[in-house]
């Protein structure tokens, strides 16, 4: 207890704008390295079921299926697939990480030691959103290893795989942490994903070119952000893709600053966590 | 955000009619007032529901009020969230940390919360959870502790930004005496060494023994707000057992005193709090009554909580507070 005299002394001084800048990134760095130690702590149920779940894809619609489709835009079935394969596991466990992990920390109530601290709300969502995009990332390596004992990729724009990558994890990491700031129960947080979430992904071109669908299908599809982020990312890996990557990405980053901007102000209002 | 420069000579807490209604209508604070000076060790009493944990909500920020401010050594709760959450501690009533991570982990990511270095950190979660005990739970999952090791975990988790002012909403609740006399030790060691300390408690006992003021909040307004002695010097009848020897036939009248037969070897003795008690021994010798021991019927600041409280919804008459 000695040098509390000095901390409390220290502490009357105004804090200087760079100390705090220092702090948030402390407290940045504190969110985002508990969240990647929570993936990794529980990594059979984090890590494991996309591999699995993944290998399954790449075997029956791969393999089996992808043998009778041939080629689709010139690409044969199995590294055409492989992309929105990809991204679809980034989406649903950047989803699914932010969900349990912030709806337990408010079910558990241990929400409250993050709002009881003098971090600002963009610390909290930047770093639950870090440790998302990264468990994406993660699971999005494995799938893409896992893809290559079943065919080869040349990545023919990694800029724009990369790029496209982060943004549609971050996109569906606020989505997922808005999600959680609703939900009151555990039926709360599955209930997007069933429903929404799993049919926007089929719907997506991920086993398919939307130049397949007759119309109206066709243009129904370009209402689904998840199609831009899969023929981007495609695009990114393979060359090809359905739609202008310009437009995919000026639709990412517009669902980047809304959902961004709506995670924040309901995080700032408290919506969820104070009364 | 505006950062407000903490005033050294402020108050370590002045709450400004403060109000609280909740979506539901109810009206948890009715306008609060209440200074805490820096270095106090205050109590915080009053029923179940009377608007304790919503005023240490609000100072902790985990409760929008309706009206009114509260300053945390001069810095507003409303221009600058951030300034009064570096100034407190908070030990809570519910236990609120992640029961599959292990004490060290709460307290050093708990730090990092509060921008503390990880290398900091980690010294003042070793220096903390070995002053409350825990050390050698330090690497064990939370949920495999005991209650009473959970609550000192809480305080020492609050400790980890080595606040100005602690604040403690029932901190030995369902705890055992050892364990609450361990913790009472260290907060009270906290408060010598110049740390702010509230503490809200249904253990009257703690209040009174720890506590040098203390105010009493019933339905969401202060009904009373001053120094404990000051208070307890108000209470002007006392409730006396006696164990005795030589009660063989019947209950003595005495002047002054009201005597109640407990049974043959005890006697319940009410009388105004100035009576002398050397009189009172010496006219029950005189009678062949012998006084081998002697206790207070109730905890003094019980008795006054009771009154004040039970006044405060109507049932009073006993008024016998000199508030």
């Amino acid at each position: 207890m000695n040098d509390l005299h000095a901390t409390r002394t220290a502490s009357l001084a105004v804090p200087a704008t760079g100390s705090i800048a220092r702090a948030n990134l402390v407290a940045l760095y504190t969110i985002t390295r508990r969240e990647v130690h929570r993936v990794l702590r529980i990594w059979t149920q984090t890590l494991v079921p996309p591999a699995i779940t993944m290998t399954l894809y790449f075997v029956i619609f791969g393999k089996v299926i992808g043998s009778r489709v041939g080629t689709v835009d010139g690409i044969p079935y199995m590294p055409y697939i492989v992309p929105g394969l990809v991204m679809m596991s980034i989406i649903n466990n950047c989803y699914s990480n932010i969900t349990s992990s912030f709806f337990g920390s408010k079910f558990g109530h241990y929400v409250e030691e993050m709002l009881a601290s003098p971090m600002p709300s963009w610390v909290v969502l930047t770093g639950y959103v870090a440790g998302a995009v990264l468990r994406g990332l993660l699971v999005g390596i494995i799938v893409l290893g896992i893809a290559l004992f079943f065919t080869s990729l040349h990545v023919a724009h990694p800029f724009i795989a990369l790029t496209t990558v982060i943004l549609g994890a971050t996109i569906f990491s606020l989505a997922g942490f808005i999600n959680a700031m609703f939900a009151k129960r555990f039926d709360d947080i599955a209930i997007v994903p069933t429903f929404v979430l799993a049919p926007l992904t089929y719907l997506g071109g991920v086993f398919y070119s939307v130049n397949m669908l007759g119309s109206p299908w066709r243009e129904v599809s370009l209402v689904n952000p998840i199609l831009y982020m899969v023929n981007a990312f495609r695009f990114g890996i393979l060359g090809v893709g359905d739609v202008p990557v310009w437009i995919a990405y000026v639709v990412m980053l517009a669902f980047v600053v809304v959902l961004g901007g709506f995670a924040l102000w309901l995080l700032n209002r408290g919506v969820g966590l104070r009364s | 955000m505006t950062h407000v420069t903490p005033a050294g000579d402020a108050p370590a807490l002045a709450v400004e009619n403060l109000r609280k209604t909740y979506s539901s209508g109810v009206e948890a604070l009715k306008g609060v007032s209440l200074t805490v000076q820096p270095g106090d060790f205050f109590a915080l009493l009053g029923p179940n529901g009377a608007g304790k944990s919503t005023l240490i909500g609000i100072l902790s920020s985990l409760v929008n009020p309706t009206s009114g401010d509260a300053r945390v050594f001069g810095i507003s709760v409303h221009a600058d969230r951030g300034g009064v959450m570096r100034q407190i501690g908070l030990v809570p009533q519910e236990i609120n940390f992640n029961q599959f991570e292990t004490p060290f982990e709460i307290c050093v990511n708990v730090a990092g919360f509060y921008g503390i270095p990880r290398a900091i950190a980690k010294g003042r979660a070793e220096k903390y959870l070995n002053e409350l005990r825990l050390w050698d739970k330090a690497f064990q999952a939370t949920r495999m502790m005991s209650g009473g090791m959970k609550r000192r975990l809480m305080i020492a988790r609050a400790m980890m930004n080595e606040p100005r002012l602690l604040i403690l909403d029932e901190p030995t609740a369902g705890v055992d005496i050892e364990i609450r006399r361990s913790m009472w030790h260290f907060i009270t060691g906290i408060n010598r060494a110049g740390t702010t300390v509230i503490l809200t408690t249904h253990y009257l006992e703690e209040a009174e023994q720890l506590c040098r003021n203390i105010a009493i909040i019933d339905h969401g307004e202060i009904i009373e707000d001053t120094s404990m002695r000051k208070l307890l010097g108000t209470l002007d009848v006392q409730t006396l057992v006696l164990d005795v020897t030589g009660l063989d036939g019947s209950v003595p009248a005495l002047a002054g005193v009201k005597l109640t037969r407990i049974d043959g070897q005890t006697l319940e003795a009410e009388m105004p709090g100035s009576h002398n008690l050397n009189s009172l021994f010496a006219a029950l010798t005189e009678h062949g009554i012998t006084v081998t021991s002697m206790r207070n019927k109730t905890n003094r600041l019980e008795e006054l909580f009771v009154r004040l409280v039970e006044r405060g919804n109507g049932q009073g008459g006993k008024g016998r507070v000199a508030a």
